[in-house]
């Protein structure tokens, strides 16, 4: 199932590449099976033509008897469940027959305490790649923003900025191109692109993976930009050293209010396009005094990417923490 | 829409429970959504019953607890109803609230035969 909008297509494939990988020639033909209920038919792909997969024969029914024992009487009972699937994404189903739990008075089956977080498979992972960025003595930044409000140009200027002092290696996350990792390595810092295809942020398993790749040295400092989004990365833990939420002045100053679960979880703020300040309504005091409401502890850079001002700091910063 | 995601990773910790148990239908699943957990509980609610599909909790009723928010003011200590975790303590004002309750986000039991 898609891990995004839970339709029943397969999710597209996270695809995790250094630049130069993602070359592959687009008109060469395979072939595949599908199988649909028992009915096996093989085809072709020619990928020089979009094409979507239907499931023309996904329509099926079945029946099934059942027995229950009870303690002290039995009982027979059948349901049917009709489905009908077109695309398997807006699938209505109807059964009938009945719920168990909802039995009035008391419940079928054994009950089994889990008490597990949801999120508890992220976090150790995270934990995992924890260790790993400690023991090699990595300095690792989870760099988290909306989109368009500069994070791979300011990756760009601190990869020249930071250069003879301490090697820099980047994971691109983003939906989908190789954009921004051929920026980067135009720049001149080895890098990782993670295309998570239809998916909304990145997550530990994802950049246990990108760091299998990036072979780092150790004592180095690596900067993970995470997909362009404030609400879902939030919630993903990947192991860093340090989470910097960047905004521009372009945006709202409100947003640490509309998103504050992403503030409250960084432990930098980056206010970036002060050049920009004389043009536009943006009042930075008031974004301090918002963001400082969610999460009292936060740090913050003014900085102009394209100016340079105030990016010193923010360099004095990250080498500090390495 | 993380919550799908999530919803994801709910299905598979019910499932390799329900493996565990050696059973064959999951009947419910109770699953603790805090107010300040960072979830929104209609997505929530939409994107497990897509979670579900196929696995052996295809047809379980899913049990949602909702839990509210609570906070402790970190400057005059006294406890109180948080519905963002940048409410201002009702009784000093300081925006210094710890979050004490309502970031839960866990599968709490099933139910199985």
């Amino acid at each position: 199932m898609c891990g995004t909008c839970g339709c029943g297509q397969n999710d597209q494939p996270i695809r995790i590449l250094k630049p130069g990988e993602e070359n592959h020639p687009h008109s060469y033909i395979h072939a595949h099976d599908h199988s649909h209920d028992g009915k096996i038919h093989a085809h072709n792909h020619d990928h020089k033509y979009a094409h979507n997969h239907g499931f023309d024969d996904a329509d099926h029914q079945h029946e099934h008897l059942h027995e229950h024992q009870h303690d002290s009487d039995s009982h027979d009972h059948s349901h049917s469940q009709n489905h009908d699937h077109d695309c398997g994404c807006n699938n209505e189903h109807s059964h009938d027959g009945h719920h168990h739990n909802e039995t009035a008075g008391h419940k079928h089956g054994r009950q089994i305490s889990i008490e597990e977080d949801a999120l508890h498979r992220n976090d150790l992972t995270a934990q995992r790649n924890r260790g790993y960025f400690e023991a090699k003595n990595l300095f690792v930044v989870n760099l988290v923003s909306s989109p368009g409000s500069g994070k791979t140009s300011l990756l760009e200027k601190t990869i020249a900025a930071v250069k003879g002092k301490t090697e820099i290696y980047v994971i691109e996350g983003d939906q989908q191109t190789m954009n921004d990792a051929n920026r980067i390595k135009a720049a001149g810092a080895p890098v990782v692109q993670i295309n998570t295809g239809n998916g909304c942020h990145l997550d530990a398993d994802m950049v246990h993976k990108a760091t299998k790749k990036l072979e780092m040295t150790d004592k180095s400092v690596l900067i993970i930009e995470n997909v362009g989004n404030l609400v879902c990365p939030s919630l993903f833990d990947l192991g860093e050293s340090k989470r910097v939420v960047v905004i521009s002045v372009t945006e709202g100053d409100d947003k640490p209010l509309k998103y504050p679960t992403m503030f409250q979880t960084s432990d930098i703020c980056i206010i970036n396009k002060t050049d920009l300040l004389p043009y536009v309504d943006f009042d930075v005091a008031k974004a301090r005094e918002y963001a400082l409401r969610v999460n009292p502890n936060l740090m913050f850079f003014e900085l102009s990417v394209k100016t340079g001002q105030g990016m010193e700091a923010w360099i004095d910063w990250l080498l500090v923490g390495f | 829409m993380h919550e799908f995601s999530i919803a994801i990773g709910i299905i598979e910790i019910v499932n390799q429970h329900a493996e565990k148990a050696e059973a064959h239908i999951v009947n419910e699943i109770e699953i603790e959504v805090g107010e300040l957990s960072g979830v929104v509980l209609d997505a929530m609610e939409f994107a497990m019953e897509s979670a579900k599909k196929g696995t052996l909790a295809e047809n379980a009723g899913i049990v949602f607890h909702y839990i509210k928010g609570r906070g402790q003011c970190r400057d005059c200590g006294k406890a109180f109803d948080l519905q963002n975790v940048f409410d201002p303590c009702p009784f000093c004002g300081a925006f210094n609230p710890e979050v004490k309750q309502g970031k839960e986000l866990r599968v709490k039991a099933i139910n199985v035969d």
